[in-house]
């Protein structure tokens, strides 16, 4: 039934530590390491970005001698509360005490590989692996007991860590008596999915952020609290804009001052320092002369340049024939929508602490792939992978611009130089030219209703905003998508980096597609939910739709009724989810207020609804801001929006009363629930600026201005 | 020029031998240890280093450290009593009324001083004192749930009131 392998010799692995000095670390107790498995190669980057998977064994969780449990996992925990609902799974599948379960999070030398915490596939994709190994791991520890306790496997059953002969309950052992006095390798090859619990004890229940108590007293360690002997403090001489190249350099004047040393690699160029202000204010006396080929697009002209452009196209969806159908139509739309860059502008700004050991180099950093930044990092200074380690402490936060760790590779570039370890830790201004944005987009959208109010046609063009929640949700008879994106060889665009936002380019997609729909219902006079529920057959979506209806007490009515309601709805990681909102718009200012947002998600199986539901609440008060706020202003490659007072992220006073369903489907695979309550917030809100003025929003955010204009419109 | 600069910190008498001009949140993370209050836009805007400097509160990221000489700075590791949290770090754990925890130290200092001022506060009133804190992660709904908790606490002295 299972395979159990007792394997010799100490062969490296190739993404972590040797096990032998693994082991080493650990001390006693027994350890499993587990082949690799199919599941966590679901992972959302190209495959060129993907290092495969190691073929050797990886450790993956350890029983020590006093019982306790620890979880390997190159996850890691940025806030969404995976520390806390993976230690659910493992406890499950583990039977043991929740309290007995400790999390190794994005430790390079310690963890399996992983390619990067985002995509939320945390739950759907890593999960189902760490349970199927965990169910593994117990039945080998019964396997044990029986053979210690001279019991048949099949008369032992296991309770928190306890294995009982159920023929006499008075004859246990514990995990702990297994693993005392030993340093067991166990090696164990494990194929998912694991066989479908009944009864859960931990999975499904609301449990609070088990890192909480360490974060409200200060006590969590960020990448920019550590300190070690000797460290200097570095603040690297930025360029003006994207496009700007260094011609000369004038250090004369900082490299008189006391207490500070000036390093140069190229064209990084650093003012370090054991004391933080000396390094800041050395690095104004720098005197550098830059060149640059200034470009003119602004985030005013970025949209005609891309109506301009030459780009690689995608089919991804085709049917039926769009060139006769306008013929079957009683009303075509053709529209255009605009979306801008976006900063994810987390409270932490990217840090990170190198330090030489010989040629051993270990980094922490703020990053969302630990194991990227590795990967990086033997590319960036020529080291092998087993003299590379990368430690992730907790995230302040990441949403996707975390992913990218340029400043890991420049930490480590200046302790190379100085002999000693560095901390870069980034300022707001840093923070922001460096953000890898969510970029701009143009989505221009054909279609068309026949009399009975039947979508009839569906021509779907997506320039620059990729394909996640493109995909065409209705019952569309003829329909074809589109993705256009970026050829740098052809028609540069994006001027700076862009990258992962949350849910990525799915909030764009959801406001094109979902204000197209919300034209065509007004158009055919129907209530807006109703035209959605007769153009639907995916039952899973109408059943969060009307689940959204009911909590929100949806009253049917059509578009403009002056009462400010928007409905949309989509699909995003594996998740279903229809948002409704209600708002009030000024018609003096254009300013809009939104009163109630309301959400229903279909998850599949959820593993913690407290979490899930905390991570819904997070997505619709983020979303307020890439719907009324936030949009990065820039001048060809110079950022102008460089800190929070020009780029307005949403705030206390701005919250709507907020109500979330999470539906019940505990017959059904996780899905993800970091990013999908986020994707219909601009759609809802935009409908509802119609709802209530019959103002048409095309361009996100909805500013004032915009609101205005449109009103007059 | 180095000062002599003496304060309270944390309820215990420091000095310290500084530049005057050293900014008070650098002092605190470097010299003193005290990482729990963060760095977050350097320039007043968002909160995460919120200090409480003589029960008001004040952005770290701002201040000459020259400027509490004489005065009591308390930071978030100076709220819990022998062990024993303040009833806002308790009732933000009991409201899971954060995500990442960068901001939840400028948050709950902010939140102490309001109540130091205004011990009954409304809703509206929590939001309006809050409203200069920024939390990127969505914890809002909570964090003014867990404060108006921690308000009730407070008032009926079952909490810890040391601060």
């Amino acid at each position: 039934m299972k395979t159990v392998k007792q394997k010799q010799g100490s062969a490296a692995t190739s993404s972590g530590m040797r096990r032998r000095s693994f082991v080493k670390v650990l001390g006693g107790g027994i350890v499993f390491f587990f082949a690799p498995w199919g599941a966590v190669d679901l992972i959302a980057l190209p495959v060129q970005q993907r290092r495969s998977l190691t073929k050797d064994y990886n450790a993956f969780l350890h029983i020590a001698e006093d019982g306790a449990v620890t979880c390997y996992t190159g996850k890691i925990e940025m806030g969404q509360g995976v520390i806390t609902s993976l230690a659910q799974m493992m406890a499950d599948e583990l039977n043991v005490p929740l309290e007995k379960v400790k999390m190794v999070m994005g430790d390079t030398e310690l963890c399996p590989y992983d390619a990067g915490t985002w995509g939320s596939l945390t739950t759907r994709a890593f999960g189902p692996a760490m349970r199927a190994a965990a169910a593994e791991a117990r039945a080998v520890l019964v396997v044990m007991a029986s053979e210690k306790m001279g019991v048949p496997v099949n008369r032992l059953a296991v309770k928190e860590g306890v294995i009982a002969d159920t023929a006499n309950p008075s004859r246990s052992m514990t995990y702990a008596e297994l693993a005392r006095g030993r340093k067991l390798e166990r090696y164990l090859d494990v194929k998912p999915p694991v066989e479908e619990h009944t009864s859960f004890t931990y999975v499904g229940k609301p449990l609070y952020h088990s890192d909480a108590r360490d974060k409200v007293t200060g006590r969590a360690k960020y990448t920019g609290d550590l300190r070690l002997p000797d460290m200097l403090y570095a603040r690297i001489l930025r360029p003006p804009s994207h496009d700007a190249r260094l011609i000369s350099v004038d250090t004369s004047a900082a490299e008189k001052m006391e207490g500070v040393s000036i390093v140069r690699d190229g064209e990084l160029i650093a003012a370090v320092s054991d004391n933080r202000d000396l390094a800041d204010m050395a690095v104004v006396q720098i005197n550098a002369e830059y060149t640059s080929d200034r470009s003119e697009i602004n985030e005013v002209t970025i949209f005609d340049y891309i109506n301009k452009g030459e780009f690689r196209s995608n089919v991804i969806h085709s049917g039926g024939d769009i060139t006769t159908a306008p013929q079957l139509c009683d009303q075509v739309f053709e529209t255009e929508y605009h979306d801008p860059y976006l900063a994810h502008a987390p409270i932490e700004p990217h840090a990170a602490l190198a330090r030489f050991e010989g040629e051993k180099l270990t980094v922490w950093a703020s990053t969302q792939s630990p194991f990227g930044l590795q990967d990086g990092l033997v590319r960036a200074l020529g080291l092998s992978l087993d003299n590379v380690r990368v430690i992730t402490p907790f995230l302040g936060g990441g949403f996707g611009g975390k992913a990218a760790y340029r400043q890991g590779i420049e930490a480590a570039r200046l302790a190379k130089i100085t002999g000693r370890p560095v901390m870069v830790a980034w300022t707001r201004d840093e923070e922001f030219f460096y953000d890898t944005f969510h970029a701009a987009s143009v989505i221009r959208v054909k279609s068309g209703i026949d009399k009975a109010g039947r979508i009839m046609l569906w021509d779907y063009n997506v320039y620059l905003a990729g394909t996640r929640g493109a995909d065409n949700i209705y019952d569309v008879p003829n329909a074809r998508i589109t993705s256009y994106g970026e050829d740098r060889t052809k028609y540069p665009v994006h001027p700076f980096g862009t990258g992962p936002w949350r849910a990525p380019n799915n909030n764009t997609n959801t406001f094109a597609r979902e204000t197209q729909i919300d034209i065509m219902a007004a158009a055919a006079g129907a209530d807006p939910l109703d035209f959605r529920l007769r153009n639907l057959k995916d039952e899973k979506m109408k059943a969060v739709l009307r689940a959204v209806a009911d909590k929100f007490g949806y009253v049917p009515g059509k578009a403009p009724s002056g009462r400010g309601i928007g409905i949309a709805c989509g699909t995003d990681a594996g998740t279903w989810v229809a948002h409704m909102a209600e708002v009030e718009v000024s018609r003096s200012t254009g300013r809009i207020r939104v009163v109630r947002l309301a959400c229903a998600q279909d998850m599949g199986l959820c593993v913690n609804p407290q979490g899930a539901l905390i991570q819904m609440e997070g997505c619709l008060t983020m979303a307020l801001g890439y719907t009324l706020t936030e949009e990065v202003r820039f001048d060809g490659g110079n950022i102008r929006d460089r800190n929070f007072d020009s780029y307005e992220i949403p705030r206390f006073s701005w919250l709507p009363r907020l109500e979330c369903v999470i539906m019940d489907r505990k017959d059904q695979a996780p899905q993800g629930g970091g990013e999908p309550a986020i994707i219909g917030v601009g759609a809802a809100v935009g409908n509802a600026v119609y709802d209530a003025s019959g103002a048409r929003l095309l361009r996100m955010p909805f500013t004032p201005e915009r609101v205005l204009k449109a009103m007059q419109g | 020029m180095e000062e002599t600069i003496r304060f309270k910190l944390n309820n215990k008498e420091t000095e310290l031998v500084t530049d005057p001009n050293q900014i008070l949140l650098w002092v605190l993370r470097d010299h003193f240890g005290l990482t729990g209050t963060k760095f977050g836009c350097g320039i007043g805007f968002c909160g995460a280093c919120t200090v409480l400097i003589d029960d008001e509160p004040v952005r770290s990221c701002m201040m000459p450290v020259s400027q509490v000489a004489g005065k009591s700075v308390v930071t978030i590791e100076g709220l819990e009593d022998d062990g024993r949290l303040h009833p806002m770090q308790q009732a933000f754990i009991d409201h899971d009324a954060l995500q990442c925890g960068y901001c939840t130290p400028g948050m709950i200092l902010t939140a102490v001083a309001m109540l130091k001022h205004n011990p009954s506060p409304t809703r509206e009133e929590i939001i309006e004192g809050l409203d200069e804190n920024l939390c990127r992660c969505g914890a809002h709904t909570r964090i003014i749930d867990a404060v108006e908790e921690a308000a009730g606490v407070i008032k009926g002295g079952t909490g810890n009131e040391n601060s």
